[in-house]
C-alpha cells in the first residue's frame, strides 16, 4: 500500500499506465468497462473534423481525387494555369455518415509547378501550414480559451501528387517534400496512375521509395504498435507509394455501375485493386488511420513547431524555485512591447501622413500664389498695352487734329492765294486790256 | 492480454446502433474490403468509411487507458473506503485504523493519496482514491476546508505547470480531483454548518457529489424528508453540487441531469460484505432484523451513484473538470500577474475569487 501526497513513488507494477499503481482485481462487474463508449459518444456530439492539403502541379487530378475519395462533388472549375505564384485555397464542407459528423477541409496548392522560376514554390504552402499552428498555439495561450470547441484548421494529411512520369522524382517534389516532412504527415501518391503501365510503376515506386530515402524525406508511417491494425498497416506501408485514379464517372461493367474511367482500349475501375491502389488509400487514409493522423499532428508536428516557436520567442523552461509564469508574463510583454511597436509605426505613419500633406498643402500655396501673381502681371501688363494703345492712339489723335488744322489754314491760304491771284490775274488781264 | 476492440452491446445507445463495419479492419483475413467485397451483393458502393473514426477513437482509449481521481471527504466512521470498496469492488481503500487512547488524534486533516490499476473487459483504468482522514473529526473545524482546497488547487498548479512547459509530455499526468463525493451523516435533521460551509466554497471548485452516508438508519420517509431539506438548503446557499445546471449543454442533457438532480444527495450504504439472499450472493448488510442489499434500489440509491459516477457520467465529470473548472483556474493564475488583462478579458469578479481559501 502506497501513499502517495503529490510525488511519485517508486514504480513497482508492471502496467505502464502510471507509476506507483498497483494492479488490484475486481470482484465483480464495476461498469467502467461503458468508458471508450462515453468518450466516443462524447465526441459524436462534439463532431470531427478532419484537414487534408493536396498539394501537386496543376491538373493532377487532385480535386477528381477528393471528391471521389469522399463521393461528393465538392469545387468548382478547374484551376487556370498562369497563376504568378503558388496560393492556397481551403474549402471546408460538412459530410455526415450514419451519425457521425465530419467537418472536411481541403486545400489546394493553386498554381504548384506552373511557374518559371519555382525557387519559391514551397514558401506559401510552408507558411499555410505555420499559421494554423500559429493560430492554434494563440488560442491555447489565451488567458481565456475555448480549447475544446475549437475549429482545428491544423492540417492532418498531405496527400502529395506525383506525376506519373514513370522516371523518379522531380527536384521540385524532393524539395518541397522536405520541407514538409517536419510539419505534416505527408503520404505520396502516384497521380494518373492510369498512364503507366504495371511493371514501369513497380519500377517507378521502388525509384520513388529510394529517392525519399537517400535524401532523408520521412513521410508518414502507418502505425504499428497497435496489434489490431499492425499487420494491415505494415502491408500498407510496403505498397506507399500509392497509384492512384481518381474518377466520379460511372461505368456499368457487369450489372454493376462502377466509378471508372473509359478509353477505347479498356476501363480503368477506380475501385478494383488490380487497377490501382485507390481503395488502399482510402483505407488507410479514413477507414484505418484518420485518428492517428490527428494525434501525429497535435503531439509531433504541433508540439515541435510550438517548441521551436516559444524558443524562437525567447522563452526556456523554467526550474522550479524561479518565478512560474514567466511563459505567460513574457508572452504579454513581447505583446504589448509588439503592440507598442505597432502603434509607433502606426504615429509614424500618421505623423509621415501628415507631413506629406502639408508640404503638399505648401506646393498648392506655391502655385496658387504664382498663379495670381502670373495673374497679376498679366493684367498689369495689359493695362500697359492698353495705356500705350490710348496713348498712341491720343497722340493720333492729336496728329490727326493738328493735321487738320494745317489743312483748313492751308486750304484758307490757297484759298486767299487764289483769290489774290485771280485778281492778280484780272490785274494782269485788265492791264493788258489797256 | 488485451482482446481486440469490441463494440460493447450493452452500452450501445440508439446514435451507436448503425456503427461501422469493424470486422473491415481488424484483419484481412476476415475478407476485408479487397477486390472481393466489390463483387458481393449489398455492398455500398457510396459507403466512405468516416464513421470508422469511432473505432479508431475506442481503440486508441484501449491502449490509452483513463485516468479518474476521486476524493472522499467526511467525518471518520461515515463509511468512506467501504463505500469506495464497494464502488470499485475491491480493495482500493483501507479503513482508516481506529486512534487507540494512545494515539492522539490528528490535529490536521491529512490528504492520503492511493492509486490502483484496474482493468475491466481490455479496458484499464487507473483509479486514485484521495481520502482525507481528520475533516471534521476536530473540535474547532475552522478552517478545515483549506488543507483540501490547497490539494486540489495544487493538482491544477501541477498540470497547468506542465501544460506551459516547452518540452512538454505527450501526455500530461492528470492528477486532478475529477469528483468530490462529500458524506452527509445521517443525521435526518438538515446540513450542519461545516457541511454547508464546504460544500459552498469547494462546490467552484471542483464537482461535488454529496451523499447521504449510511443511509440505512433511515425510514424511507425520514430519507425523503431529508432529502428535501437537503436540497432546499444546497439552493438556499447557492450551492451548485454536481450536475450543475449551469453546464447542461443541450435540452437532452438537462433531462437526464434534472432526473438526477431530483435525486440528490444519493442515500448510500456501502458494503464488502457478500450474503446469499433468496439464492444469490449480494453485497449487503446483514443485521438482525434483515439484510439490506446494497445493489438493491429499493433499499438505497447504491446503484444509482455507482451508474452515475461509473456507468454514464464518467467522461462528464472529467470533461468538467478540465474544460470548466481547470479553466478557471487558469485564468485566475494568469490573471494573477496582469492584472489589466484581467480588466480587459472581462472577468467576472466571482469567478476570480472562487480559488480564494
Amino acid at each position: 500500500m502506497e501513499i502517495l501526497t503529490n510525488s511519485h513513488t517508486p514504480p513497482h507494477t508492471c502496467n505502464n499506465s502510471g507509476e506507483g499503481a498497483r494492479a488490484v482485481p475486481l470482484a465483480g462487474h464495476v461498469g467502467f468497462d461503458s468508458m471508450p463508449d462515453q468518450l466516443v459518444n462524447k465526441s459524436v456530439n462534439h463532431g470531427f473534423c478532419f484537414n487534408i492539403l493536396c498539394v501537386g502541379e496543376t491538373g493532377l487530378g487532385k480535386s477528381t481525387l477528393m471528391d471521389t475519395l469522399f463521393n461528393t462533388k465538392f469545387e468548382g472549375e478547374p484551376t487556370q494555369h498562369n497563376q504568378p505564384g503558388v496560393t492556397l485555397k481551403s474549402n471546408t464542407y460538412e459530410l455526415q455518415e450514419s451519425n457521425v459528423r465530419l467537418k472536411l477541409t481541403v486545400v489546394n496548392t493553386v498554381g504548384f509547378g506552373d511557374q518559371i522560376n519555382k525557387e519559391d514554390s514551397y514558401k506559401s504552402i510552408v507558411e499555410f501550414i505555420d499559421a494554423q499552428f500559429e493560430a492554434y498555439l494563440q488560442e491555447e495561450l489565451k488567458i481565456k480559451r475555448t480549447l475544446h470547441s475549437y475549429h482545428d484548421t491544423r492540417i492532418h494529411a498531405c496527400l502529395y501528387f506525383i506525376a506519373p512520369t514513370g522516371h523518379s522524382l522531380k527536384s521540385l517534389d524532393l524539395v518541397t517534400m522536405k520541407k514538409l516532412d517536419s510539419k505534416v504527415n505527408i503520404i505520396p501518391i502516384v497521380a494518373k496512375s492510369d498512364a503507366i503501365s504495371k511493371s514501369e510503376l513497380a519500377k517507378f515506386k521502388i525509384k520513388i521509395t529510394s529517392e525519399l530515402v537517400s535524401n532523408g524525406v520521412q513521410i508518414y508511417q502507418f502505425p504499428t504498435d497497435d496489434e489490431s491494425v499492425a499487420e494491415i498497416n505494415s502491408t500498407m506501408n510496403s505498397h506507399l507509394p500509392f497509384a492512384v485514379v481518381g474518377s466520379t464517372e460511372e461505368v456499368k461493367i457487369g450489372n454493376k455501375m462502377v466509378k471508372a474511367r473509359q478509353y477505347p482500349w479498356g476501363t480503368v475501375q477506380v475501385e478494383n485493386e488490380n487497377h490501382c491502389d485507390f481503395v488502399k488509400l482510402r483505407e488507410m487514409l479514413i477507414r484505418v488511420n484518420m485518428e492517428d493522423l490527428r494525434e501525429q499532428t497535435h503531439t509531433r508536428h504541433y508540439e515541435l513547431y510550438r517548441r521551436c516557436k516559444l524558443e524562437e520567442m525567447g522563452f526556456k523552461d523554467t526550474d522550479p524555485d524561479s518565478k512560474p509564469f514567466s511563459l505567460q508574463e513574457t508572452y504579454e510583454a513581447k505583446r504589448n512591447e509588439f503592440m507598442g511597436e505597432l502603434q509607433k509605426k502606426e504615429e509614424e505613419m500618421r505623423q509621415m501622413f501628415v507631413q506629406r500633406v502639408k508640404e503638399k498643402e505648401a506646393e498648392l500655396k506655391e502655385a496658387e500664389k504664382e498663379l495670381h501673381e502670373k495673374f497679376d502681371r498679366l493684367k498689369k501688363l495689359h493695362q500697359d498695352e492698353k495705356k500705350k494703345v490710348e496713348d498712341k492712339r491720343k497722340s493720333l489723335d492729336d496728329e490727326l487734329n493738328m493735321f487738320k488744322q494745317k489743312k483748313t489754314a492751308a486750304e484758307l491760304l490757297q484759298n486767299q492765294a487764289q483769290q489774290a491771284g485771280g485778281s492778280t490775274t484780272l490785274k494782269r488781264d485788265k492791264e493788258r486790256k489797256k | 492480454t488485451s482482446e481486440g476492440p469490441q463494440v460493447i452491446p450493452s452500452y450501445s445507445s440508439s446514435a451507436m446502433s448503425e456503427a461501422v463495419v469493424p470486422d473491415a479492419m481488424v484483419s484481412p483475413a476476415v475478407g476485408g474490403p479487397y477486390g472481393e467485397k466489390a463483387s458481393g451483393p449489398g455492398v455500398d458502393f457510396s459507403y466512405v468509411g468516416i464513421d470508422a473514426i469511432l473505432e479508431q477513437m475506442r481503440r486508441k482509449a484501449m491502449k490509452q487507458g483513463f485516468e479518474l481521481n476521486i476524493m472522499v471527504v467526511g467525518q471518520s466512521g461515515l463509511g468512506k473506503s467501504t463505500l469506495m470498496n464497494t464502488l470499485f469492488k475491491s480493495k482500493v481503500s483501507r479503513k482508516s485504523v481506529q486512534a487507540t487512547a494512545q494515539e492522539k488524534i490528528p490535529k490536521t486533516i491529512e490528504i492520503k493519496s492511493i492509486s490502483h490499476d484496474i482493468e475491466e473487459k481490455g479496458v484499464r483504468m487507473k483509479l486514485t482514491v484521495i481520502d482525507t482522514p481528520g475533516f471534521g473529526d476536530q473540535i474547532n473545524n475552522e478552517n478545515c476546508w483549506r488543507p483540501i482546497m490547497k490539494f486540489i488547487n495544487d493538482q491544477y498548479e501541477a498540470y497547468l505547470q506542465e501544460e506551459i512547459n516547452i518540452n512538454r509530455k505527450k501526455r500530461i499526468p492528470d492528477s486532478r480531483v475529477h469528483c468530490c463525493i462529500y458524506f452527509i451523516p445521517p443525521t435526518g435533521h438538515c446540513l450542519r454548518p461545516l457541511d454547508v460551509e464546504f460544500m459552498r466554497r469547494l462546490s467552484k471548485v471542483v464537482n461535488i457529489v454529496p451523499v447521504i452516508a449510511k443511509a440505512d438508519t433511515l425510514t424511507l420517509e425520514e430519507r425523503d424528508f431529508f432529502k428535501k431539506k437537503i436540497r432546499e438548503e444546497l439552493r438556499a446557499n447557492g450551492i451548485d453540487v454536481y450536475p450543475q445546471k449551469e453546464f447542461d449543454e443541450d435540452a437532452e442533457d438537462r433531462m437526464i441531469n434534472e432526473k438526477i438532480r431530483e435525486m440528490i444527495p444519493f442515500a448510500v450504504v456501502g458494503s464488502d460484505q457478500e450474503y446469499q439472499v433468496n439464492g444469490r450472493r449480494l453485497l449487503g448488510r446483514k443485521t438482525k432484523w434483515g439484510t439490506i442489499e446494497v445493489e438493491n434500489i429499493a433499499h438505497c440509491e447504491f446503484a444509482y451513484l455507482r451508474d452515475l459516477l461509473i456507468r454514464t457520467h464518467m467522461q462528464n465529470i472529467k470533461d468538467i473538470t478540465s474544460s470548466i473548472h481547470y479553466e478557471m483556474y487558469r485564468v485566475r493564475r494568469l490573471n494573477e500577474n496582469n492584472t489589466v488583462v484581467a480588466h480587459a478579458n472581462g472577468m467576472p469578479e466571482h469567478h476570480l475569487a472562487a480559488h480564494e481559501m
